[in-house]
């Protein structure tokens, strides 16, 4: 059983409001950057193909094809560094991991959109 | 100074700092802890305070109401330490005259340690209980605990030893020694050569390490990096120097 101390530790470097999204989504991760001594948003956009850890160790992986080439990159869900993840597309996928979505190209990369669930963000586009 | 303080090790864990730079840190269950005696150089000959950690109790007992409790898990001289106990010798030295050193009036404890305190103004009574909230202003703590007990190990894990390669006609020896001394003179191995053996289970010091946060109310304190032991370990913290 894991020690309520620990829940207890990590609760003030949790997230407020939780990022709301699933595993086939299609998102926008809004990150802060600090160039010089200016802030700015930085977007990085993909389909979400794995979460994975608890607590404050909780990441995504977001995947995307950058000039015919496929970039993933690992968010932790509750860095202050990550603004805020707004989701374009929902997709009905049938497994936690999309490690397949690495073996294709084209066309072959396309999830099959779904409607939103109840309680879960409606879709931007 | 305050004194330090006894706690339990929860584990590890990472929190965000106020740059959202993840911080490593170990949560300690720190305290309360009870004053349990006050030695003074009058007394003991040297000037100390004894402060002792979780109550030792069974599970059972820990249910019933303190009325109830049967106290098996103490022996008596344990439980004599803490409260006033009736006995002969006590009726007898009662009866010279002698007076009883003050008690804590609480459970005997699982885990007692005392800290030197050579002229200093503590301010402390026994009896008194004492919270996290010591460590309040404190930006680093020492950490006493008992490591992990590895058993028999070979060189390379107890010593740092660098070992041996593990091509070029290195064969059955990657994590040997290799020579342990000279030829017929002096024709014996000098004292202390480090060799394998049995490792960890000793008490280690952790110095200057930094502390992240201190909660009293629920009796946490975060601090930055590794402390020795096993998750529920019992460690001794104090203010570093």
């Amino acid at each position: 059983m894991r020690h309520k101390l620990l829940d207890l530790a990590e609760q003030s470097s949790l997230r407020e409001n939780k990022l709301n999204f699933a595993v086939g989504d299609t998102v926008d991760v809004h990150t802060r950057i600090l160039e010089g001594n200016k802030e700015r948003i930085q977007i990085f956009g993909g389909v979400v193909i794995a979460k994975r850890g608890h607590g404050t160790n909780e990441s995504f992986l977001v995947r995307r094809i950058v000039a015919g080439e496929g970039v993933e990159r690992t968010f932790p869900v509750n860095s202050p560094k990550v603004a805020d993840v707004v989701v374009k597309r929902h997709a009905r996928v049938r497994r936690a991991k999309l490690f397949y979505l690495r073996d294709r190209i084209g066309k072959a990369t396309r999830l099959r959109e779904r409607r939103a669930r109840a309680g879960e963000a409606e879709t931007n586009t | 100074m305050p004194v330090g303080l006894l706690g339990k090790k929860v584990g590890m864990t990472q929190v965000y700092d106020a740059n959202g730079v993840v911080v490593p840190v170990t949560v300690i269950e720190l305290g309360p802890c009870t004053v349990l005696q006050v030695k003074t150089v009058d007394s003991d000959g040297y000037e100390a305070v004894q402060v002792g950690f979780e109550d030792k109790l069974s599970q059972k007992d820990l249910a019933r109401p303190e009325s109830q409790r049967k106290r098996t898990r103490a022996n008596r001289a344990e439980r004599g330490h803490v409260v006033a106990l009736k006995s002969k010798r006590q009726q007898a030295m009662a009866e010279r005259g002698v007076e009883a050193p003050p008690k804590a009036g609480c459970e005997a404890k699982r885990f007692i340690r005392e800290f030197r305190v050579d002229g200093e103004q503590h301010g402390l009574d026994v009896g008194q209980e004492l919270r996290a909230d010591v460590f309040a202003d404190v930006k680093a703590v020492d950490v006493v605990a008992t490591s992990k007990g590895r058993g028999t190990t070979g060189v390379m894990k107890r010593h740092n030893f660098q070992g041996q390669r593990a091509t070029h006609g290195v064969k059955k020896v990657h994590r040997m020694p290799g020579s342990i001394g000279q030829a017929t003179d002096p024709a014996r191995v000098w004292k202390g050569k480090r060799m394998a053996g049995r490792y960890g289970g000793t008490q280690v010091t952790v110095r200057n390490l930094d502390v992240v946060s201190v909660d009293a109310e629920n009796n946490m304190l975060l601090i930055n990096g590794a402390v020795p032991g096993p998750n529920g370990g019992y460690v001794v913290v104090r203010v570093a120097k």
